[in-house]
């Protein structure tokens, strides 16, 4: 097999930006049988509540990156072929308690990690996750589980290179909902926290309770916060900034 | 990891162990007989058998889409189930709960599919230790002898063909359940496993079970409340 070719094409990268691979790391011990030096590709996590902006971020983002040459794929929560029908199931009941719930989503997770996330990287893709395993620590967290524990559960993920926090104060997204849906949601509302039976009370508690969670993780995981207040396209060209630095590989 | 006991619960949980073919499931059952014929508050819980996550397991299981790591948190998720709405509020009931299966199947097995020992043991450190763990210890031979003696249809994972031991799954099921008696020897002084013979018949087995359960539980405090005479 040829290694080398005398006459490259180089035309095209003088425009398309060829992203820098950097070493990859896992939380934790990772997932067996995984070669990390062998991925590529960037891991761009969008977190933030519903009602902050994520998707119509990540369709911009996804609409630019492709329009620069690079490929991409999505992941999100409760997403994964193994368990997302039955997971949607449980929590339509309200049946599952607390350890049972989060296994559950970490199995999704995990689920996704090994089909998409993992093998997306190893095809150097732009993988762009709505959400990771920040929002399913915190949402725990809020609920009392131990961080110890839930570090060691996700330890099987794999180190981003970029995670953005889209910070909507609780007032704001309640407008965003009521705009979006015409009503609350009843996990987005903490309803199962008791925290208050009435869902408009109980939904700002828990949005703020989330936030000071997400606070206390951005110590340790160095969130990119954003403004989230801001239009659309204010906050994607924070965000394309961002990530061309991380293109960069820096 | 404490036990039940020692984390004051009134109620005792008994688990069995042991490879498949081993003997566990007829002890198991048995003790419970015998429990129940006294009068006493028992139950019994059946590793994988959560009616909500069972769905999901065996989708995963029949179209091969499980990884070790979604191997194991599935099974976790399903212990979990069963531990927080049935074996816990069972044990603060006061009830005897006889376990077909613990957290130290999922020991040795997710760890003989790769998973790191750490991971698998932090994950289960939600649950309390049993009061008592039997281990049936048969020889491979003896097990794989009543597993296989009929040449029944070996599950994919059950055979441990994922782990792709060998192409053929007798030969894979040997090389996979040897591997777990390992990790089942292994834990077995740290957990203070009370070690059966399983190559016994089965009333010496028994006999041994029901001695030492009497011995190490003060059985007359979980008899079933006398229903109310009527007025």
């Amino acid at each position: 097999m040829k290694t080398s070719n005398p006459n490259p094409i180089s035309g095209s990268s003088r425009r398309i930006l060829v992203p820098r691979v950097k070493p990859r790391q896992f939380y934790g011990q990772g997932v067996p049988g995984m070669d990390l030096s062998k991925l590529g590709g960037k891991l761009i996590v969008v977190e933030g509540a519903d009602g902050s902006g994520r998707s119509t971020q990540i369709a911009r983002l996804v609409e630019w990156l492709e329009g620069s040459g690079h490929a991409t794929v999505q992941v999100g929560l409760k997403r994964s072929t193994l368990v997302s029908e039955e997971l949607d199931k449980a929590q339509q009941g309200n049946i599952l308690s607390r350890t049972t719930l989060s296994l559950f989503y970490a199995t999704d997770f995990a689920d996704q990690l090994e089909n998409i996330i993992l093998p997306g990287l190893r095809a150097g893709l732009m993988v762009l996750a709505d959400r990771y395993i920040y929002t399913l620590m915190v949402r725990d967290m809020v609920r009392g589980m131990d961080l110890a524990w839930l570090k060691n559960l996700y330890g099987i993920a794999v180190v981003p290179d970029v995670v953005f926090y889209l910070n909507v104060l609780p007032e704001a997204l309640v407008e965003r909902n009521f705009a979006k849906k015409q009503a609350l949601d009843f996990w987005e509302s903490g309803m199962d926290l008791g925290l208050s039976r009435d869902m408009f009370d109980s939904f700002l508690q828990y949005q703020s309770l989330v936030a000071v969670k997400f606070k206390e993780l951005q110590a340790t995981y160095g969130f990119t916060i954003v403004d989230g207040h801001r239009t659309p396209g204010e906050i994607n060209i924070e965000l394309r900034k961002r990530i061309e630095t991380v293109l960069a590989g820096k | 990891m404490k036990t039940f006991a020692e984390l004051g619960f009134p109620g005792r949980l008994i688990a069995v162990e042991g490879l498949d073919g081993s003997g566990k499931s007829t002890q198991v059952y048995l003790l419970k007989r015998w429990l129940e014929l006294q009068g006493l508050k028992v139950f019994f819980s059946e590793w994988n058998s959560s009616e909500l996550v069972k769905n999901a397991t065996s989708k995963g299981k029949k179209r091969e889409l499980l990884s070790p790591t979604t191997f194991s948190l599935i099974h976790a998720t399903d212990f979990a189930d069963r531990y927080e709405r049935q074996v816990v509020p069972l044990v603060r009931a006061g009830y005897i709960v006889l376990c077909d299966r613990y957290i130290f199947t999922a020991f040795g097995r997710d760890t003989v599919r790769g998973c790191p020992p750490e991971w698998v043991r932090g994950i289960y450190n939600f649950a309390a230790l049993p009061d008592l763990v039997f281990f049936f210890k048969a020889s491979l031979e003896t097990s794989l002898q009543r597993i296989l003696e009929g040449r029944p249809q070996l599950k994919y994972f059950e055979a441990g063909m994922d782990l792709r031991l060998s192409q053929d799954p007798y030969e894979s099921f040997r090389i996979f359940q040897g591997r777990i008696l390992e990790e089942y020897l292994a834990m077995s002084a740290e957990f203070n496993f009370l070690v059966i013979d399983a190559n016994q018949q089965i009333e010496a087995q028994q006999a041994i079970v029901r001695d030492l359960v009497a011995a190490k539980v003060d059985l007359k405090k979980y008899a079933l409340h006398k229903p109310l005479p009527h007025p």
